[in-house]
C-alpha cells in the first residue's frame, strides 16, 4: 500500500507538496471537468430518447424505462419494480396512474389489477441508445446535403488556398523585383480588414459576380489569406537558393521549379496551413449565413443553426446533429493534436 | 547499406498509393507547364513573377480592397437598390441616423437603438471578456509550464474547445443552460434554486462572456506557453540558489519577462472581442430583448436579416467598427515589429 501511495504521489523536486502544487492540480482537474465535460454531456445526451431528455433531474447515462407487451393491452406497458405491502418485491406493468395510485398488472397473469401507491414503485430501467436521433435527421432534414456542402466547401477552399498562397509566397521569397515591398505591405494591409467590416460590400461584389446562393460564393472570398502567405514565405526563405540555380542550369522552367522543387520542400508548412484551412472552413458561420439563402445549399453550421433556431426546438435531433458536426473536428484533433498545437504556438494564428 | 538507399522509392505500397493520389494534380501541373514555358521564353522571368502573384492579388483586390472602396461609397448612399449605379447619394445621412440620439448614454433615446445597444454590449463584453480570457489563459499557461507528466495531454484538454465551431459551442452550452438542463440539476442537487439562465439579461451576458472565454482560452494559453518557454532556465536556477521563494520568482522573473507576450494576447483578444458574433448569436440570439446583441449582429441584421434591409446603414456601422479595428491592428503590428527588432538586435 505504502509503495503504491509513494508511486502515485511521488513528484520531482522533493517529497513534500508545496501549496503551489495543490493549486496547480486543482486547476488541472477543474479544467478537465470544465473543458471536456460539456462535450461529453452533449454526446451522452444525444443518445437519449425524447422522453428521457425531458426528465428532470437528468440521468447521466441514456436510460429508458423498460416496456413489455402484455396480453389484452394494445400498447406495450412500462415495467416497475414494486414493493408490496407484505414486503415482497415484484416486477409489475403499469396500466395507468390515477393521482398517487398506480394501477398495475402482473405481466405474466394480466387478469388481476393491483393498486400500488406510486411512492412504492421504481421504474425498471436499462441503458438504451436512441440511435434514431441520428438516423432520422439523415433522412428527414437534408442533413446529408448539408454535410456534402460542407465537405465540398472545405475541400475546394483548402486546395485553392494552398495553391494560390504558395504561388504568391514563392514569388515573394525567391525573386528579387521592384515593388516586392509594396506587395508585402498590400498583403499585410488586408489583415486590417476582417470579414465583418466588409460584410455588406463583399455581398454586393458577390452579386455583381453572380455568385450569390452558390457554394463558390462561400469559397472564393477568403481563399487568399495573409497569414497563409506569410507562413509559407517564411518557410520558403529557408530553402537554399542553390537548389533553384541548379535547376535553372538544367533548363527547368520557373513553373517546374515551383512545383517540382519548392512545393515538395514546403510540405510541412503546407500541412499546417491545410489543417488550419480545413478547421476555418468547416467551422465558418457568418459568411455562409449571409451568402446562402436556399436551404439545399446550407453548410452544416448554417443548417444546424437554422434547425436549432426553429420555434419548437427538437433537442433530440439537434443534439445528435451537433455531435455529428463536431465529430470530424474531434477526429482530426485526436490524430493531429501535436501538429495543431505547435502550429498555433509558432504562427500565432487559429 | 547502399542497396537500401538505391531501391526506388515507389516500390513501397504507401508511396505508390501517394503517387496515385497525386496523379491528377501532376497531370494538370504538367499540362500547364507547356504554355507557361512559352510565356517565360517570350516575356521573360518578370511575366512569371506576375503570373505567380496574380491569383492572390486578384482575390485580395476583388474581395478585400474593392469592397473597402465600395463600403465607403455605400455608406454615403441610400435606398434599397443593391447595385451601386442604382443607389442615390445621401451624404452623411446614414451616419446622422446612427448618431441621432437625445442621450448617448441611453440606447433607447436613439433612433437606431439597436446600434447603440450593440455598441454598449460589445463594450461591456470587451471590458469583461478580455481580462477574463487573459487571466485564465495566464493561470493555465503557468500551470502547464510546470514540470509534470502528461503535459501534452493536459495541453490538449485545454486547447480542445478552440477547435469546436461557434455553432457547436453555442448549442453545447445552450443545452446545459436549459431550464431542465445540467446546470440547474447540479444546483438542485446542492439545494440551490436554478433559474432560466438565458432569459435574464444579466445572466445572459454573464454566460455569453463565460462561454466565449471557455471557447478561446486554449488559444491564448498556447501563445503564453510559448512565451514562458522562451524565458531562460538559468534565471530560475540563479533565483533558486539565492533562496527566492516560488511566488517571488513568479512576480519578479516570470511576469515581467512574459509581459510582451501578454500584450500580444491582450490585443489579439481585443480585436476578436470587437468582432464577437457567432457563438453569442447561437447561444442567446442577442436576447433577452437586445441585452446580448453585439455590434456585428446589428450589421448582420440591418443589412441582411431584417425585412426592410438597409445596406447603407449597415455599411456605415461597419465602417465605424472598421476604424476601431484598424487602430487595434496597427497597434498589434507595431508591437510585433518592435519585438522582432528586439529579437534581431
Amino acid at each position: 500500500m505504502g509503495a503504491i501511495r509513494r508511486f502515485i504521489f511521488r513528484r520531482r523536486g522533493g517529497d513534500r507538496w508545496h501549496w503551489t502544487d495543490v493549486v496547480a492540480w486543482t486547476w488541472l482537474i477543474l479544467g478537465l471537468v470544465l473543458m471536456l465535460g460539456p462535450a461529453i454531456w452533449l454526446t451522452l445526451s444525444s443518445f437519449k430518447t425524447r422522453s428521457a431528455l425531458n426528465e428532470f433531474p437528468p440521468t447521466l447515462l441514456p436510460l429508458t424505462t423498460e416496456t413489455r407487451a402484455v396480453e389484452g393491452f394494445d400498447e406495450p406497458l412500462e415495467l416497475y419494480r414494486v414493493t408490496l405491502e407484505d414486503g415482497e418485491e415484484r416486477v409489475l406493468a403499469q396500466v395507468r396512474r390515477v393521482g398517487i395510485v398506480a394501477q398495475m398488472v402482473d405481466p405474466d397473469d394480466p387478469g388481476e389489477r393491483i393498486e400500488v401507491p406510486i411512492a412504492d414503485r421504481v421504474p425498471v430501467r436499462t441503458t438504451e441508445l436512441a440511435t434514431e436521433n441520428f438516423t432520422e435527421p439523415l433522412e428527414r432534414f437534408a442533413f446529408l446535403t448539408f454535410f456534402y456542402n460542407s465537405v465540398f466547401v472545405t475541400v475546394m477552399a483548402t486546395v485553392i488556398t494552398l495553391i494560390v498562397n504558395s504561388m504568391a509566397a514563392f514569388a515573394l521569397s525567391k525573386y528579387q523585383f521592384r515593388g516586392r515591398g509594396t506587395v508585402l505591405i498590400f498583403i499585410l494591409a488586408t489583415l486590417m480588414v476582417p470579414l465583418p467590416v466588409i460584410l455588406v460590400p463583399i455581398y454586393v461584389v458577390i452579386n455583381y459576380l453572380n455568385l450569390f446562393d452558390s457554394l463558390w460564393g462561400v469559397i472564393l472570398p477568403t481563399v487568399a489569406t495573409p497569414t497563409g502567405v506569410f507562413l509559407l514565405r517564411q518557410y520558403m526563405l529557408t530553402i537554399p537558393d542553390e537548389l533553384i540555380e541548379a535547376a535553372r542550369m538544367d533548363k527547368a522552367s520557373e513553373w517546374k521549379i515551383y512545383w517540382r522543387i519548392i512545393l515538395p520542400l514546403t510540405a510541412p508548412a503546407l500541412a499546417v496551413l491545410a489543417i488550419f484551412s480545413v478547421m476555418w472552413r468547416w467551422n465558418d458561420f457568418l459568411w455562409p449565413l449571409v451568402v446562402l439563402s436556399q436551404r439545399e445549399l446550407y453548410t452544416l453550421q448554417v443548417g444546424l443553426n437554422a434547425f436549432a433556431g426553429e420555434l419548437n426546438v427538437q433537442w433530440h435531433y439537434v443534439l445528435a446533429m451537433t455531435v455529428l458536426t463536431m465529430l470530424p473536428v474531434v477526429v482530426i484533433f485526436v490524430f493531429l493534436q501535436r501538429f495543431i498545437t505547435s502550429g498555433v504556438a509558432t504562427t500565432g494564428m487559429k | 547499406m547502399t542497396d537500401e538507399t538505391e531501391r526506388p522509392i515507389t516500390s513501397t505500397p504507401l508511396a505508390s498509393l501517394r503517387a496515385a493520389a497525386f496523379w491528377p494534380l501532376r497531370l494538370v501541373m504538367n499540362l500547364i507547364d507547356r504554355p507557361l514555358t512559352w510565356l517565360q521564353a517570350t516575356f521573360g522571368q518578370r511575366a512569371m513573377i506576375v503570373f505567380f502573384l496574380l491569383p492572390n492579388m486578384a482575390i485580395f483586390g476583388i474581395f478585400v480592397m474593392l469592397p473597402l472602396v465600395i463600403n465607403v461609397i455605400y455608406s454615403f448612399t441610400g435606398g434599397s437598390a443593391l447595385f451601386l449605379d442604382d443607389r442615390v447619394g445621401v451624404g452623411f445621412e446614414q451616419y446622422q441616423t446612427l448618431f441621432d440620439c437625445r442621450d448617448f448614454t441611453d440606447p433607447f433615446s436613439c433612433r437606431q437603438d439597436a446600434f447603440w445597444a450593440g455598441v454598449y454590449n460589445t463594450l461591456t463584453f470587451m471590458l469583461l471578456q478580455v481580462p477574463a480570457v487573459a487571466l485564465t489563459a495566464l493561470v493555465t499557461a503557468l500551470v502547464l509550464n510546470r514540470e509534470m507528466r502528461g503535459r501534452g495531454f493536459w495541453r490538449a484538454i485545454f486547447f480542445f474547445p478552440v477547435l469546436l465551431s461557434p455553432v457547436v459551442v453555442g448549442l453545447i452550452w445552450k443545452w446545459i443552460l436549459e431550464r431542465n438542463g445540467l446546470l440547474n440539476a447540479l444546483l438542485n442537487g446542492l439545494g440551490l434554486e436554478g433559474t432560466v439562465w438565458l432569459g435574464d439579461s444579466f445572466w445572459a451576458m454573464f454566460w455569453a462572456i463565460f462561454v466565449s472565454t471557455w471557447a478561446h482560452m486554449g488559444f491564448y494559453t498556447l501563445i503564453l506557453l510559448a512565451g514562458l518557454q522562451s524565458i531562460p532556465r538559468d534565471l530560475y536556477e540563479a533565483a533558486d540558489m539565492d533562496g527566492t521563494s516560488r511566488p517571488r520568482a513568479l512576480l519578479r522573473i516570470t511576469l515581467p519577462l512574459l509581459w510582451p507576450t501578454m500584450l500580444v494576447v491582450l490585443i489579439l483578444a481585443l480585436i476578436r472581442a470587437v468582432q464577437i458574433f457567432d457563438e453569442v448569436y447561437v447561444l442567446t440570439g442577442g436576447g433577452p430583448g437586445t441585452s446580448t446583441q453585439m455590434l456585428v449582429q446589428y450589421i448582420y441584421q440591418t443589412g441582411f436579416a431584417a425585412l426592410l434591409r438597409n445596406l447603407g446603414l449597415a455599411a456605415a456601422a461597419s465602417i465605424l467598427m472598421g476604424l476601431v479595428l484598424m487602430v487595434l491592428t496597427l497597434l498589434q503590428l507595431g508591437i510585433a515589429a518592435r519585438r522582432s527588432r528586439e529579437v534581431a538586435g
